[in-house]
């Protein structure tokens, strides 16, 4: 470097032509954090940036796939069920949503919520790893540079944008100034698009860097014993490293630790019995009591606009279809009435299994006029704002033995809460599709 | 051959890595233009781009900075330690080092409310109160009381370390 500014000196006499653009080269660019020696933990590498990065390979596309798989349980293809609707080729059909296994969705939203949350400390360990190549000078050296910066940008701007719109969501804290459903579904699109190039473009490296090094040897390094890594092409390694403070097993420990505690603190929320209590610091696994109501309540009555003088006596179920009928609550409950554990498993990543007793879609549905599994079904609440008031079902969901239009909770009679008059509950659902309040089940659906 | 390395100077890397590059932003402009087209797109930018912002010139640089700080102290304190027990033989087994017994709760703690500050702090109060029909009230106790349950772990785990560090020494 001294040597090439040297060949340039003649030209930074002051009035000559080009002399701007020779400083500019032979200038070694800003001050701090864009100069090399600014970076000084001894634990960058590649040899770090690729365990994490292939942690975060694994951990990335199960949220992903689950978080997609969230979108076809939603069925959108029905009437009024997609909360995107302008999105174009990008919510293509997947597959009609099963019945069975009952657990799928608690398990599938459990791990997209919970998984989530436990990457949160893999994710800032990574870009922590990568930090210094934010401030490499010159920013770019080829053409091909400038277009992968780009890209990262997507990378980093969507990692982020999905993880806080997800946590801000379960939070129910809606600072954001758009309806997550879109802003989430869309974001995660931009996200996968720059996360599988940016898997592509690395991973070869990946496998090079941990072929040529191997997991045990720096593993096995203790704090005293650590070393940088051989300097690397991408600047990764310090030129000037301060004496190691923690090993890199250590800090591969805490960040996993961090991950230990973000996953040990929620993941009660999906759990029923004693260890639902240990959802310390998660949004939905509180204890409301020991009664037949005391489940988790996603959203109240009153949030909802719904009263109980909407639900009272005058209350009446209307069944739409070739023909027309109503019955009052106590009509519903003078039909065989079943009874069937299955889970309420909400989007926003919590599930429970309780007790439900009522009466079988498939029956309401031939009082209808209607054999079951030939349609579906658009069943309507009695709430008066917020999504989800109308929530339209699968003609094999219908037809489901287990699903029910439910009156009764674990031998009781629904909590207004809870959806008193009568609620859908369907084997495997996701949350809102189970509408609270019904007033209407419109068995004249058509699909979208 | 001679196209390939003329190519490979003009752009700096090889034609698949163009090629793969633009299928990604052909997928992620079809999803902005999906953002432009359902009217979010002002709010959505002005997210993603602060997401980066955020992370990168913000949270970064704060943590980066604490610890900065930590470590010098911590330093400063071993360096002091260190000239009192000079006269006695160096012990063959270092004690653990400080830091990491300041670093890891306190980064576990700051971890938990950068997560749950909605709920820690009280600001998801009304929507949460609203449809859950419970107070976010407890969320600050309980993070106050995991807050203390890692440092005194932290804290007896340093405590036994030295010891045994100590007892290898003699």
């Amino acid at each position: 470097m001294p040597d090439a500014s040297r060949g340039h000196d003649h030209e930074f006499e002051p009035g000559k032509k080009g002399s701007l653009a020779a400083r500019l080269r032979g200038w070694s660019g800003p001050p701090g954090p864009f100069r090399p020696e600014f970076w000084r933990s001894p634990l960058r590498g590649p040899w770090l940036t690729s365990v994490l990065g292939l942690i975060l390979l694994a951990g990335i596309t199960l949220v992903a796939i689950t978080g997609l798989v969230s979108y076809a349980a939603y069925e959108p293809r029905l009437p009024g069920n997609d909360m995107t609707p302008g999105r174009g080729l990008l919510g293509f059909y997947l597959f009609d949503w099963p019945t069975d296994p009952v657990w799928l969705y608690r398990v599938t939203q459990g791990v997209h919520v919970i998984g989530g949350l436990t990457l949160v400390p893999i994710l800032l360990a990574k870009l922590w790893s990568v930090i210094p190549k934010l401030f490499s000078w010159p920013p770019a050296r080829s053409v091909a540079e400038v277009v992968e910066r780009a890209s990262l940008l997507l990378l980093v701007g969507g990692a982020v944008f999905q993880f806080v719109t997800g946590i801000l969501n379960v939070q129910l804290f809606y600072v954001f100034p758009f309806s997550f459903y879109p802003a989430h579904f869309y974001g995660a699109w931009i996200f996968m698009a720059a996360f599988v190039v940016h898997v592509v473009i690395k991973l070869p490296r990946v496998i090079h860097t941990l072929r040529t090094y191997g997991l045990r040897d720096y593993l096995r390094t203790s704090v005293a014993d650590t070393r940088p890594e051989p300097p690397d092409p991408d600047g990764l390694v310090p030129t000037d490293p301060a004496p190691a403070t923690m090993s890199r097993r250590g800090l591969l420990a805490f960040a996993g630790g961090g991950s230990l505690v973000m996953f040990g603190l929620s993941v009660g929320q999906c759990i029923d019995g004693p260890l639902r209590r240990t959802a310390l610091l998660a949004p939905h696994g509180r204890y409301y009591g020991p009664g037949p109501n005391d489940f988790q309540v996603n959203k109240t009555a009153a949030s909802l606009g719904v009263t109980s003088d909407q639900t009272g006596e005058s209350w009446r179920l209307t069944l739409t279809g070739p023909s027309r009928r109503e019955f009052s609550r106590a009509d519903l409950l003078a039909m065989p009435l079943y009874t069937y554990a299955l889970p309420i498993a909400c989007v926003e990543g919590w599930s429970t299994v309780q007790t439900w007793t009522g009466v079988r879609l498939a029956d309401l549905a031939r009082l209808a006029g209607v054999q079951p599994g030939s349609t579906g079904v658009t069943a309507r609440s009695l709430q008066r704002v917020g999504y989800f008031g109308t929530a339209s079902l699968s003609a094999a969901q219908v037809a489901d033995p287990r699903s029910l239009l439910a009156l009764r909770v674990n031998g009781a009679d629904l909590s207004l809460d809870h959806g008193y008059p009568a609620r859908v509950i369907v084997p495997n659902a996701p949350g809102v599709h189970n509408t609270k309040w019904v007033r209407e089940l419109d068995f004249t659906q058509e699909r979208s | 051959m001679n196209g390939h390395s003329r190519w490979a100077r003009i752009y700096g890397a090889p034609l698949w890595h163009l090629l793969a590059l633009a299928l990604c932003f052909l997928v992620a402009g079809y999803a902005t233009i999906r953002v432009v087209d359902v009217g979010i797109w002002p709010g959505f930018l002005v997210w993603f781009v602060g997401a980066v912002i955020f992370h990168d010139l913000v949270l970064f640089p704060v943590y980066s900075a604490a610890d900065f700080a930590a470590r010098s102290s911590t330093a400063l304190t071993r360096r002091r330690g260190r000239t009192a027990a000079r006269p006695r033989p160096r012990p063959p087994r270092r004690p653990p080092a400080l830091i990491n017994h300041l670093r890891v709760p306190t980064a576990f703690s700051g971890l938990l409310l950068l997560v749950w500050s909605p709920l820690i702090l009280r600001g998801a109060e009304p929507n949460y109160r609203a449809a859950v029909a419970l107070s976010t009230m407890p969320y600050l106790t309980r993070w106050i009381a995991v807050t203390l349950v890692l440092f005194a772990a932290s804290a007896l785990l340093y405590v036994l370390r030295r010891l045994l560090a100590g007892r290898a020494g003699r």
